[in-house]
């Protein structure tokens, strides 16, 4: 790809960005949020139109009006945002333009399909059944959805823009060893991630972009963790987990013999002023505990206490109303309002706050909107720009700003930090650590191991929907966790 | 980062954003040089009135498609509020007594229908197309039945100054309209609830976790919709003179034209109050001017359809 070029209105998403891939390695694409990755990655498989510059394979220039076009070329895609149809099944998606028929007929096969579907969800070491349908999936499984998806066509070069996010580490395993598969065989490979470890691990060569610009590209084995940093934020990161001496306070939330769906028994306290980490693996339960404590679902039995006081939250605005914020995990399905702009989205739970009698306060509503644009470093040309013109990392920073701005005293975050960049993340701690000394009860559910090691005060381990352990910061390690995630136990693993 | 737009861009960006006004003025100019009445203070408040109607039920309209719904039951619905109106003039009281009475009553069943929509919509799940086209059906049937399929009449005078009569020259429908237009711009564009609906639209799921109340929002512009078309029925009764049960008819489709017309979009979480009163003015004029020229109802029909296919195909070219 030579001197890509796209003009967004008020963004110039890429500018004669260069890009070359060989056979049979992985090739990293890294920068921060908005540098302009999906952007190139979508000019590629061509649904978008680049402005300017050529892409050529094999030395042969192509122009690909469309993504069945770069797909006849053997370019395969997964997107960030994606592209499945949430009511049809699992396997009706992967084959989705590919189904095989009963013969010549015009009849689907459907049995053919399901086989197929199913053998390419094993390679990724996954037993989803290829009849679910895919609104019925959690966002990790359906990323594993495309995954596979992406992988049921004969291709020569694969883009995967960030298909890690949503992943825990058995998934991502199973990811990489089809990733060393496909190198094997001579498949080109496209890797966007924005946790590091994951570069280090699997690439050969790697491309840094910064505001739509290209900055650097060279070997993975001749950079470190420091230098990547530094290409991709412009500027030195001293540390990436900044972490406060916190006083615990007194108790906030107390959960006592919960029960529900596949929740069995859950007990729990939060205090004040403390970060609680949320391990465990994709299907544990930590998203369905969240949401009961936010009134998005309900509870068979237990209790739910909140500052000493028994609390029945029947709705999100009751919870709200209470105190309690959740930052939902799968910020396009359940986070934002993608017709609204950057402004109407942040003011969204809390308009109460910017309401001037019957009306909203125009000019209060800005300077709120202003106000987070900036401490979140939202890269949008304006406040009024509308959410699904972001990219993808910005978004999730909209969102976040919604819960910031409706100052609970108790903040749930489900997997805050996917899709963000490493300058952002290491804002994003400063300001969940500033939550909780400011008394603020804080949650994180996060699948990205040394992000909750890093940031919290204690470390609670779920396993298929009981919680089958608490360690304090001092005795929390990976492999303590991932024993309790797979349902070990501490004593005999260590004794 | 932010850069000028190439030139192309920006005047395709201003003809999408002032896409209806452009047909507006283009029409304007077009019919005004084809009949020398038809750019004259008398013809325009005329059509002003003409459209009242329609265009009062549009602006509810509006908020039920902003939430990615439709209100089918709108033209039944002036037909069975403008009966039961009528109907309580008929009563043996004073007028004094019997006007209020009746205004009561016209806008309760609205109220009602909006209720019963919203009910289903929200209470038991069933998509707005089907519960708004049983409520036509059921509307329409219960006019026919509470009337004997013959219009009411004989009922005091007086009534008729509320479609007929004039302000300072300006017909009251008209007048009714204005106040209508900027109180639900008002609603749409600055208050909570107005936020709402945009956000109920555009993500449902996302709305409710947000803490938006959902069925209270889905409830509510059912309600203005029913209402609004209530108000529309008692004054199309009063102009008329009569009660009648076959008023209205087929008006959900001039209303829904006026609304796709002023770029609201169907699926929603897009749209607005002044795109919807362009385009009911846009429908209103064309049909005005036909008549002026003397064009027959069955070309005009044709002419219209052309005329709400270019119009939205000149909002798509903002989208893009
Ligand atoms: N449809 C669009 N309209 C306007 N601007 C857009 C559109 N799509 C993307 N942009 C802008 O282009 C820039 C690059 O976006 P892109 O999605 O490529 O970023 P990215 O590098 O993938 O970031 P992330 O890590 O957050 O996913 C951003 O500033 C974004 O706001
Ligand atoms: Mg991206």
């Amino acid at each position: 790809m030579q001197n890509i070029r796209k003009q967004y209105p008020g963004v110039l998403a890429l500018s004669d960005v260069n890009f070359d891939l060989r056979a049979g390695e992985v090739h990293c694409l890294l920068g921060e949020n908005g540098a302009g990755k999906s952007t190139l990655m979508k000019v590629l498989s061509g649904a978008i139109k680049k402005d300017s510059g050529v892409i050529l394979i094999d030395g042969n220039e192509v122009d690909f009006h469309s993504p069945a076009d770069s797909q006849k070329a053997g370019i395969g895609m997964i997107y960030q945002d994606f592209k499945l149809v949430p009511e049809l099944s699992v396997a009706e998606n992967i084959l989705l333009g590919n189904e095989p028929t009963k013969g010549k007929s015009p009849f689907v096969d459907y049995k053919k399909m399901n086989d197929i579907a199913r053998a390419s969800l094993a390679q990724l070491g996954e037993e989803i059944s290829p009849t679910a349908i895919i609104s019925s999936l959690s966002v990790a499984k359906r990323q594993i959805v495309e995954i596979a998806k992406a992988l049921s066509k004969k291709v020569r070069i694969i883009a995967m823009d960030e298909p890690s996010a949503a992943l825990t580490e058995n998934e991502l395993k199973n990811l990489f060893a089809v990733i060393k598969k496909l190198k094997q065989d001579g498949v080109g490979i496209i890797y966007i991630s924005h946790r590091l470890e994951e570069i280090f691990e699997i690439g050969d060569r790697l491309t840094v972009l910064r505001d739509g610009k290209f900055i650097h590209s060279c070997n993975v084995a001749e950079s470190d963790r420091r230098s990547l940093v530094g290409w991709m934020v412009g500027r030195e990161l001293e540390q990436e987990y900044p972490k406060i001496e916190l006083k615990r306070g007194e108790e906030i939330l107390r959960i006592e013999n919960l029960n529900a769906g596949i929740l069995k028994d859950i007990n729990l306290n939060v205090y004040r002023g403390e970060i609680l980490g949320f391990s465990g693996l994709v299907g544990a339960g930590r998203s369905e505990l969240a949401r009961i404590i936010f009134g998005a679902d309900r509870k068979e039995s237990g209790s739910i206490y909140l500052e000493g006081k028994e609390i029945y939250p029947k709705s999100p605005r009751e919870a709200i109303d209470l105190g309690i914020g959740l930052l939902t995990e799968d910020r396009n399905k359940y986070g934002l309002i993608m017709q609204m702009n950057v402004r109407e989205n942040i003011s969204l739970s809390n308009l109460h706050d910017v309401v001037k009698g019957l009306f909203i306060n125009r000019s209060k509503e800005n300077s709120v909107a202003d106000k987070f644009t900036n401490d979140l470093r939202i890269k949008t040309p304006s406040i009024e720009q509308e959410v699904k013109n972001l990219s993808g990392g910005n978004r999730q920073k909209v969102v976040l700003a919604r819960w910031l701005f409706t100052k609970s005293k108790l903040l749930i975050f489900d997997e805050p930090t996917v899709g963000i960049d490493v300058g952002v993340k290491y804002e994003i701690y400063n300001l969940i650590n500033q939550l909780a000394k400011d008394g603020i009860g804080v949650i994180v559910i996060s699948s990205d191991l040394p992000e909750l090691l890093g940031i919290s005060d204690r470390v609670a381990v779920m396993c298929e929907g009981k919680l089958t352990g608490v360690l304090s910061r001092s005795e929390a390690t990976q492999e303590k966790i991932m024993t309790l995630a797979t349902g070990g136990n501490l004593e005999t693993a260590h004794g | 980062m932010v850069e000028q737009l190439p030139r192309s861009k920006k005047i395709k960006t201003i003809i999408g954003e002032f896409g209806i006004t452009i047909a507006l003025l283009a029409e304007i100019a077009l019919f005004s040089s084809l009949s020398p009445y038809f750019f004259t203070a008398d013809n325009i408040l005329n059509v002003t009135l003409q459209t009242s109607i329609t265009a009062i039920i549009a602006a509810g309209m509006t908020f039920v498609i902003i939430t990615a719904g439709i209100d089918l039951s709108v033209g039944a619905m002036v037909a069975f509020s403008g009966v039961i109106a009528t109907s309580v003039l008929k009563l043996d009281l004073p007028f004094s007594i019997s006007f209020p009475l009746a205004l009561l009553a016209g806008l309760a069943v609205g109220i009602f229908s909006g209720s019963l929509a919203g009910l289903f919509v929200t209470r038991f799940n069933i998509t707005p197309f089907i519960v708004t086209l049983s409520l036509m059906t059921i509307w329409r049937g219960s006019s026919y039945m509470y009337t004997d399929g013959r219009p009411i009449w004989g009922f005091p005078e007086e009534f008729s100054f509320l479609g007929s009569g004039r302000v300072f020259g300006i017909p009251i429908p008209t007048i009714i309209m204005i106040c209508v237009y900027i109180v639900a711009y008002t609603i749409l564009k600055h208050t909570k609830f107005g936020r709402y609906v945009y956000a109920v639209g555009g993500n449902k799921e996302a709305a409710r976790l947000a803490g938006i109340n959902v069925n209270r929002t889905l409830l509510s512009v059912y309600i203005i919709s029913g209402v609004l078309s209530a108000i529309s029925g008692i004054l199309l009764a009063s102009r008329m003179n009569s009660g009648q049960p076959n008023a209205g008819l087929m008006y959900e489709m001039d209303v829904i034209a006026a609304v796709v017309v002023g770029s609201t979009s169907l699926f929603g979480g897009r749209g607005t109050i002044v795109g919807t009163f362009l385009g009911a003015m846009l429908i209103g004029i064309l049909r005005n001017g036909l008549n002026l020229l003397n064009v027959g109802s069955y070309v005009q029909m044709v002419v219209l359809g052309v005329v709400i296919l270019f119009a939205v195909l000149l909002d798509q070219m903002r989208m893009k």
